[in-house]
């Protein structure tokens, strides 16, 4: 016990003495947050919409004007010509078409069914399915902001209901698995050249004719940098909520405790390439190479597990950020509780046993 | 000098691959001796010491050091030795009571015992200016003395040394030496690699390797004598010269 004490003291003091390595260690996975969590957006804003009002009644100017100051929505550049939508998209002139026929007003008044008309081009797949989204979104609003309290919507827009991301805002989607990422590389990275390190300075080699055993030294090592993991995942939630507005509904402590579980898992696959690799250039790499992919691919950050090949799908089980992205985001953006997430936790401290084993296994006392 | 014997080699020998690197040595070693190790470069004085050490596992033959097994006790060897690698081997960005507070750790040594032990050891291997100095920014010689002082925080019965003065000025391998004397006079006793022919002089005895083997041991007066040589130095390369002529009519 003593001894993990001091190897972690020792490890922290390392980490102390040297204020640039410790500023990249805070720095870059902010740098990773903003970087990524602007790059991957699958938001589309300014989307040019051209109208057709046959209504022209104050409900129907009132309706056209919701969707061109909520943001998504442009007014085309030159008053297009409506006979001919086809021509219109073909030219890049506009992407959707809303078409808001006579006898809107009067239905809204009487609380009638009524169909609107949305034309969306569907080259772009995504962008369509967005528009559709936000269509529906905004129209929903509008009558629940008519409508007097009380009354039920007539129901006709009603077309799809989206659930914990009204704005179907992609950022809210993304970011929380974006620090899932984040952390694992980092955290990996951290630990993996500790050990490689020493290697390489031949202080292991002093270090391995003391009495310390293999357990003391992978232990002792990965302790401080458990702190250190975990304050640089503070910082990048905290970043992320306030950078990119990503709600937090959940419980601080939860993900406090989830979020330790993950470092220290994270951290322990660190600790295992640092005792497979001989060098930190080469511990370095695999670290990368064994994190950053797999966490993006196949975690679920995004693309959905459940529409891969079945081999990759069984791949995801031992890649940790699998499990962390389905906690975050529980916690994030649904409130999810201990009783929903457990299973998770555990899956990450039995991936952590599992790389600690195999790490006290392949590191050996003895050099050569 | 006691009769005691500490280390006992019977055809210890380690191969990498096709390579031997140390070929059947035989030796025995007795409590509060200066034993040398001599050989040029590549002899496999490094290798043999780390198997001593418990750093390495021979690949056939054995041995025993301060009593316990080479090849099945080196949990209990390492509690009693002290090792000194040829490459100053400390964290560099520790200061020097930092480092020694950490090994006197990994020696399990308690609070008291070890403040007693760096107090001591500071004094005697004159490293109190140093003492709070990242050991990195010692001078080339205070390392080593610091390097001494680690390996000594237990009191280990044996103290190995592969090569313990390399880099450093003659009168400060003088006083290094003239510590190794004490300690001897103690009871400690010391395996060390070396291949300054005045520190081989100051041996008790010494072993000379050439290519993994052990050609030729004993006292160095007797060495010098017997082999008819002007001193060490001659007899060492005479010897030498002799092996690889040897080897190349075979």
């Amino acid at each position: 016990m003593q001894r993990i004490k001091f190897i972690a003291r020792k490890e922290l003091y390392h980490i102390l003495r040297d204020p640039r390595s410790l500023m990249i260690v805070f720095a870059m996975p902010v740098m990773m947050t903003f970087l990524y969590g602007y790059a991957i957006n699958m938001d589309i804003e300014h989307v040019t919409l051209a109208v057709v009002d046959q209504d022209k009644t104050a409900d129907s100017r009132d309706l056209v004007s919701r969707f061109y100051n909520s943001g998504y929505f442009d007014r085309p550049a030159v008053a297009p010509d409506l006979s001919d939508i086809e021509q219109l998209f073909r030219s890049g002139r506009a992407a959707a078409v809303l078409i808001v026929r006579p006898g809107f007003g009067s239905a809204l008044t009487r609380h009638e069914k009524f169909d609107l008309g949305l034309v969306i081009d569907g080259a772009d797949a995504s962008l369509g399915a967005a528009v559709q989204a936000y269509t529906t979104a905004l129209v929903n609003q509008y009558q629940i902001d008519k409508l007097p309290i009380g009354t039920h919507p007539p129901g006709v827009f009603i077309s799809r209901q989206v659930l914990y991301n009204p704005d179907l805002k992609s950022s809210h989607f993304f970011v929380p698995g974006l620090l899932g990422v984040i952390l694992m590389t980092i955290s990996a990275l951290l630990t993996s050249i500790t050990i490689a390190r020493e290697k390489e300075t031949g202080t292991l080699e002093q270090l391995l004719t003391t009495p310390v055993t293999a357990r003391e030294i992978l232990i002792g090592k990965l302790l401080p940098y458990v702190v250190i993991a975990f304050l640089d995942g503070a910082l990048i939630v905290t970043f992320a909520t306030l950078m990119f507005d990503v709600p937090f509904v959940g419980s601080h402590l939860l993900l406090v405790l989830f979020g330790f579980i993950y470092v220290a898992t994270a951290l322990s696959l660190g600790i295992l390439i640092s005792s497979v690799t001989k060098t930190q250039q080469v511990a370095m790499m695999l670290a990368q190479t064994t994190t950053l992919l797999p966490a993006v691919m196949l975690s679920g950050f995004i693309f959905a597990i459940r529409n891969m090949p079945v081999p990759l799908q069984a791949i995801s089980y031992i890649v940790p950020a699998r499990y962390f992205v389905r906690i975050i985001r529980g916690i994030m953006l649904k409130g999810a509780s201990i009783e929903v997430l457990a299973a998770q936790a555990a899956a990450l401290v039995g991936l952590m046993v599992l790389f600690m084993f195999l790490a006290a296994r392949k590191f050996s006392t003895r050099i050569g | 000098m006691t009769e005691r014997v500490v280390v006992d080699l019977d055809h210890l020998t380690r191969r990498f691959g096709s390579f031997t690197a140390v070929d059947q040595i035989s030796l025995e070693v007795y409590e509060g001796e200066i034993f040398g190790f001599l050989g040029a470069n590549g002899a496999g004085k490094t290798t043999a010491i780390r198997m001593l050490c418990g750093l390495l596992l021979p690949t056939s033959g054995g041995g025993h050091v301060a009593g316990f097994d080479v090849l099945t006790q080196s949990e209990q060897i390492k509690k009693s030795i002290g090792y000194m690698s040829q490459k100053f081997s400390l964290y560099v960005d520790l200061s020097a009571r930092q480092n020694l507070e950490f090994y006197g750790a990994a020696y399990n040594l308690d609070r008291r015992t070890l403040a007693d032990q760096i107090a001591a050891l500071t004094q005697r291997l004159s490293l109190g200016e140093f003492i709070d100095r990242p050991a990195g920014s010692l001078p080339v010689g205070w390392r080593q003395r610091l390097a001494l002082a680690a390996a000594l925080l237990h009191k280990p019965r044996i103290l190995f040394l592969d090569e313990p003065t390399g880099g450093v000025d003659p009168v400060f391998r003088r006083t290094f030496w003239g510590l190794l004397y004490q300690l001897a006079e103690e009871g400690v006793t010391i395996f060390v690699t070396t291949h300054y022919m005045d520190e081989a002089e100051y041996c008790n005895r010494i072993s000379i390797m050439h290519a993994g083997r052990i050609i030729e041991m004993g006292r160095p007066f007797d060495l010098v004598r017997d082999h008819g040589a002007a001193n060490l130095e001659d007899m060492f390369i005479n010897l030498i010269r002799a092996q690889e002529t040897t080897g190349a009519t075979h």
